[in-house]
């Protein structure tokens, strides 16, 4: 099970707070009055349709997209009103894998991940690719990979590579676009698990913008469903699965979802059985 | 010595505060004081047990230092020894000591700095024969589409090479005008300061005349289009053969020579010619310029001596080159659009490679050309 059950105070403390944000291209409004938390230590899965604005929920947060209205909190201080050099302080805190890796593509996987522990925790080179070469191996990754550039690497390594990189600082909240798109299943549940051991044992806060029910049902404390340019409902799967909506119902109660649904209960009452 | 990471206790390393990243090289600094301590008394046959509760973060960064100074084994077997420790911390160390189990140092095979010499002599010699190849191979396949394609006019994808005969051009009309303008006023300059001691002055005009036909006027313009073309048509190729469009386009069945590259070709073969020209007659208005104002030579004299003294051969020898070198850089910035594999960096690559190549082959095409018509005596 992965509800962590710190009984501290801080555990309820909202480590992002967006209030009313509003986005647009153009005339297309996409968010409108939007309001979200991330709770502190927890894992919170962003779903919505396609062309919900999931990603660009996301962008907001990590300042690539300036909103054209709302606030929005971050370790509790407002983005907006921050100096550049403000900013960065922040923006360092975070670890985000983008949808597609974004590896950068001149250097080779240890340098990728050595270069902000290098540029920000200030590390000799040595040291920050002796981290680096854990850290890959900590993802799944073969030690002989370290080498490789990521134009002669897999979709599934890519993934495991930006996963190395955004977790380099060891940031406070991480994010996430559809880490698990386009990994095959036993790849994807091992990934959803390291995601689990790592927030239990660095107790960071996850974001989590996915489409795989699988990674809701086995990772995310709550689940927050975009719909109609504004949060939904957020609140764990088993009440958001309930809830009337057109949408949600024909998510979370499809064949994909009943499915999904019925590997969470069967694998949780072994685990139970086997305690 | 007790430092602010490490403490010692008779037989007891006690570990405390926060082995974090940010105070990486502190901590390591202060282990690499410790370990020859811990070295000599190891050897004085004393053993020692750490002990951890005093930690009060933990991050990946400081459990990787705490795992070397304990060693994996111990590390995996955490909960036995130091269940007051946190199991998020616990679990952590598992994870992270199973993690540094593999062997992490992977090196590149070292060779003699002979044999390296030699293998990058030999990927150059290879590298160059095979980019010949391809180039000689790329051309026929350009020529047999071209010839399948020339009775289909409906075939033809005519917009498409418009466009292109605008962009490469069209638009590149005023820089070589520019261009050539300038260095017909420089060669005049040069002629008249040369011819001045022998009293041959107005040779100058058959000097810039003969020049500019014969050479000037379409080299100029196809450095120019190699530069600015080529690169182009590398850069266009290769961001769609990295975002596999080009792959795309096979996958339905469609022919990328024919709907991007023979657009491409046509539309250098039109534009080529067509600059040539200009840069012919524009290098003739800069001597002429020139040799009115500072020859004393008027712009009626000029032409008159250009009517008698050069025959139209030479301004057709000068043109026929031009469909050659048009050819050679449009087929050299497609074909390295081509060879573009995944990544930024090779985009970048590749598109100095085509400038680089199309300018060397224009001039050696040339080079060549200007022996071929002298012997002819053309």
């Amino acid at each position: 099970m992965t509800t962590s059950d710190k009984p501290s105070a801080q555990d309820n403390q909202p480590v992002i707070r967006v209030k009313g944000l509003v986005n647009q291209f153009g005339s297309t409004v996409v968010h409108d009055n939007l309001d979200l938390t991330l709770k502190r230590g927890e894992i919170l899965g962003v779903v919505g349709g396609s062309g919900t604005g999931k990603s660009v929920l996301l962008r907001s947060i990590v300042g690539l997209k300036r909103p054209n209205g709302g606030t929005i909190e971050v370790l509790g201080t407002t983005l907006n009103e921050l100096s550049e050099q403000q900013r960065s302080q922040i923006e360092r805190r975070f670890g985000v894998l983008f949808q597609r890796g974004a590896l950068f593509s001149s250097l080779n996987l240890q340098e990728n991940i050595a270069l902000p522990l290098i540029e920000h925790a200030k590390l000799p080179r040595e040291d920050a690719e002796h981290l680096a070469r854990v850290k890959l191996s900590l993802v799944g990754l073969p030690p002989q990979a370290a080498l490789q550039f990521p134009e002669s690497l897999s979709g599934g390594m890519i993934k495991r590579a930006a996963l190395a990189r955004a977790l380099a600082l060891d940031p406070d909240i991480l994010f996430l676009d559809e880490p698990t798109a386009g990994l095959d299943p036993i790849g994807a549940a091992a990934f959803d698990q390291l995601l689990v051991t790592l927030r239990d044992a660095l107790g960071f806060s996850v974001f989590l913008v996915t489409h795989d029910l699988d990674t809701l049902y086995a990772a995310c404390d709550r689940v927050a469903v975009l719909s109609q340019k504004h949060v939904l409902v957020v609140d764990t799967i088993d009440k958001v699965s309930e809830t009337d909506d057109e949408w949600i119902q024909d998510y979370f109660h499809g064949p994909r979802g009943r499915a999904a649904q019925e590997a969470h209960t069967t694998s949780s009452t072994n685990a139970n059985v086997q305690e | 010595m007790p430092s602010e990471w490490i403490a010692r206790h008779d037989q007891t390393i006690a570990l405390q505060g926060e082995w974090t990243l940010a105070n990486y090289r502190d901590i390591k600094s202060a282990l690499s004081h410790h370990t020859a301590k811990t070295q000599a008394r190891k050897e004085a046959g004393g053993d020692e047990s750490v002990s951890l509760e005093a930690i009060t973060r933990l991050d990946t960064a400081g459990a990787i230092l705490v795992i070397e100074l304990i060693g994996i084994e111990k590390a995996q077997k955490v909960s036995d020894w130091a269940s007051e420790l946190p199991k998020e911390q616990q679990a952590l160390l598992v994870r992270i000591a199973e993690s540094m189990d593999a062997p992490l140092d992977v090196e590149p095979p070292s060779y003699s700095r002979i044999s390296q010499a030699l293998a990058t002599v030999g990927v150059h010699v290879v590298g160059l024969w095979s980019q010949q190849r391809q180039l000689l191979a790329f051309i026929g396949l350009v020529m047999a589409t071209l010839f399948q394609l020339i009775l289909r006019p409906r075939r033809w994808r005519v917009t498409a090479t418009v466009a292109h005969v605008q962009q490469s051009g069209l638009n590149a009309v005023p820089i070589v005008a520019l261009l050539t303008f300038m260095v017909g006023a420089v060669v005049a300059f040069l002629g008249a300061t040369v011819l001045q001691d022998f009293g041959a002055t107005v040779y100058t005009i058959d000097l810039v005349a003969f020049s500019f036909l014969r050479e000037f006027g379409v080299l100029l313009a196809a450095i120019l289009l190699a530069g600015r073309t080529a690169s182009a048509f590398t850069a266009q190729i290769g961001a769609m053969k990295s975002n596999e469009e080009i792959d795309a386009l096979q996958a339905q069945g469609l022919d990328p020579i024919e709907l991007l590259v023979l657009p491409r070709v046509m539309a250098m073969l039109i534009s080529l010619p067509m600059l040539a020209f200009v840069g012919m007659l524009s290098g003739l208005a800069g001597g002429a310029m020139v040799a009115a104002l500072s020859l004393d030579i008027s712009l009626t004299q000029f032409i008159n001596t250009l009517q008698k003294d050069v025959s139209v051969t030479h301004f057709l020898v000068g043109l026929s080159k031009a469909p050659v070198f048009a050819f050679v850089i449009a087929v050299i910035g497609c074909l390295e659009g081509f060879k573009v594999s995944g990544s930024a960096q090779s985009v970048g690559a590749h598109t100095t490679s085509s400038v680089v190549q199309s300018i060397f082959m224009v001039i050696l095409i040339d080079a060549l050309a200007a022996l071929f018509f002298m012997e002819m005596g053309w």
